[in-house]
């Protein structure tokens, strides 16, 4: 008895799965069926322009994302680390994005960033009409709006765990390092920075992880435009499974997100076994 | 590091926290004024502006006045939906997950760590892989554009979430406790309710704020499962921002942007403290 929650949420993580993977080597179009086609879901996924684009959207937006996330929560938490009034006020207002929904903040700046009634708008109405933030709009340029709003979004996050990270910081190493003269450039950059390494990785994996299902955001922004200059892979499977009725290709690009999260996901369980080992062994 | 009393290094640091929490509240501000602003005012101007003849109309446009399709209920029932799927859901999973988190870290057996180990990795596998399978398991159950379907799917992916954060709660609690409470003749179910749930407050309000935000704010899952009125309010509000394309109504559809994002913020205003204190240990550990 004691065991059914926990045996039940194995199990349909493991047969949901395994059913999804099966699902991308049949034939199936509108309904599930039995058959097998090999790799040719796949193949065809990845031949489509929609899933190149949709790919080098992820890779772009997924680095950029993750690093500039990891230098704003990184320098925030610098700055709140230096005993400022109203603390409890300010980590507040950094996170307080975190808690709202994504549709919600997507559609927020899908408006701010809109040319015809946002920040551009507005500079024009102010009377410098030369001015032009249309990146929104712009093919080359729409990628960088999801990551603005992404980072907008959840840099608190990143924020909150360097916060605590350099809390726990041992003071006599820092004391140690004042006593050697050391200035708060070399303070940060050699003696604090190192010891934050885990808690770097685990945002990084966090990050990219939320890059990489990135769906709601980029729905209520752009919808994957202007025309598929947005599109990321998680909007990629929604619209092979649910609008264009092909379960078997969309469960190959669900397959295919998989592996790219993996690709993420083993480097860090590999490192977290060598670390584990480590620490028992010390 | 230190304290400098009034450095002009420490004025630089106060205006730069300063101007970089303006622009982190910036969308919050646009949004709250246009909410009071006319939609003629907006059009005429940009969304960024203070409201010249406050606009208190549009909530109540927003909640109860406005089209969605054919149905012009305003917001209010799908602010209803996601109520009557965030609250069970929350319930359910947490306690479940109290429960799972409870037996995992306490009451050991053959091959649990295996079983955790795939629970776990729930917490990573993409949304997407679970679509379709999910889409069979409410057809066949009859359960498809219900709210009892949506509640289903977020308890038992929810359960992820939920053991993993109690099991490490869990954990630290002293096994002598437990083999003591057992020699005197308690079963699981007695240990778990006079021992282990009178301590387990700390780890219920973190997972029950997680779980609330997650599942208030979701949106994939409510937007492929469900149509027209059953659907919860983020994908209602994706919905109304299709329909008012044409003519913009941006006033009201600020206002119900604010109404459906108020009760995770709420919840955020009055819990964060505590879940950003789990979060963090969680993390750091």
């Amino acid at each position: 008895m004691i065991w059914v929650p926990l045996l039940l949420s194995a199990a349909h993580l493991v047969s949901f799965s395994l059913w999804t993977i099966w699902i991308s080597f049949t034939p199936s179009t509108l309904v599930p069926v039995s058959g097998w086609v090999g790799l040719r879901n796949y193949t065809a996924v990845i031949a489509s322009r929609n899933w190149q684009i949709a790919f080098d959207n992820l890779l772009l937006f997924g680095s950029a994302f993750v690093l500039l996330s990891l230098v704003t929560g990184f320098m925030l938490a610098i700055l709140l680390d230096q005993r400022i009034r109203g603390e409890n006020v300010l980590r507040s207002i950094f996170l307080y994005p975190l808690a709202v929904s994504f549709v919600v903040t997507g559609t927020v700046w899908s408006w701010l960033l809109n040319p015809g009634i946002g920040i551009e708008k507005l500079v024009h109405d102010l009377g410098w009409t030369s001015f032009r933030f249309d990146w929104l709009v712009d093919r080359d340029m729409a990628i960088w709006t999801i990551v603005i709003a992404a980072i907008w979004q959840s840099s608190g996050f990143a924020m909150a765990l360097f916060l605590a990270g350099l809390r726990s910081v041992d003071a006599d190493i820092i004391k140690a390092a004042q006593i050697d003269g050391a200035g708060p450039f070399r303070m940060y950059g050699r003696v604090i920075l190192p010891t934050l390494w885990p808690i770097t990785i685990t945002v990084v994996v966090v990050q990219l992880q939320f890059a990489i299902s990135a769906f709601d955001l980029v729905r209520a922004l752009t919808n994957g435009g202007p025309g598929i200059a947005t599109q990321l892979p998680a909007l990629v499977v929604y619209d092979l499974m649910f609008q264009r009725g092909l379960l078997g290709r969309g469960a190959a690009a669900a397959v295919l997100m998989l592996l790219i999260l993996l690709a993420v996901l083993l480097p860090y369980a590999a490192w977290r076994y060598v670390q584990q080992r480590r620490a028992t062994h010390a | 590091m230190r304290d400098r009393a009034f450095a002009p290094s420490r004025i630089f640091i106060y205006l730069l926290v300063s101007s970089i929490a303006a622009a982190y509240l910036a969308p919050l501000v646009v949004v709250v004024l246009n909410s009071l602003r006319t939609n003629e005012e907006i059009a005429q101007a940009s969304m960024i502006g203070w409201p010249k003849h406050w606009a208190w109309s549009n909530y109540i446009a927003a909640w109860s006045g406005f089209c969605v399709a054919e149905t012009c209920a305003g917001i209010r029932p799908y602010m209803l939906n996601s109520a009557l799927v965030t609250i069970p859901a929350t319930i359910f999973s947490t306690m479940l997950g109290a429960i799972a988190g409870y037996a995992v870290s306490l009451w050991r057996f053959r091959g649990d760590s295996w079983i955790y180990g795939i629970v776990t990795l729930g917490l990573f596998l993409p949304q997407q892989m679970r679509l379709l399978p999910w889409t069979v398991v409410l057809r066949d159950t009859g359960l498809i554009n219900t709210l009892t379907g949506l509640v289903l799917i977020h308890t038992i992916q929810g359960l992820s979430f939920t053991t993993l954060f109690c099991r490490n709660y869990y954990i630290a609690i002293p096994h002598e406790l437990i083999r003591a409470a057992r020699i005197d003749g308690a079963g699981f179910f007695r240990i778990f309710w006079r021992i282990i749930l009178p301590l387990s407050s700390p780890i219920l309000i973190v997972t029950v704020i997680w779980q609330f935000t997650h599942i208030w704010n979701e949106f994939l899952y409510g937007v492929t499962f469900t149509t027209g009125q059953q659907q919860p309010v983020t994908a209602a509000l994706i919905a109304l921002s299709a329909a008012i394309a044409d003519i913009p109504q941006h006033g009201v559809q600020s206002a119900a942007v604010i109404i459906a994002a108020l009760p995770t913020l709420l919840i955020y205003l009055f819990g964060g403290r505590y879940f950003v204190r789990g979060l963090t240990a969680g993390a750091i550990k």
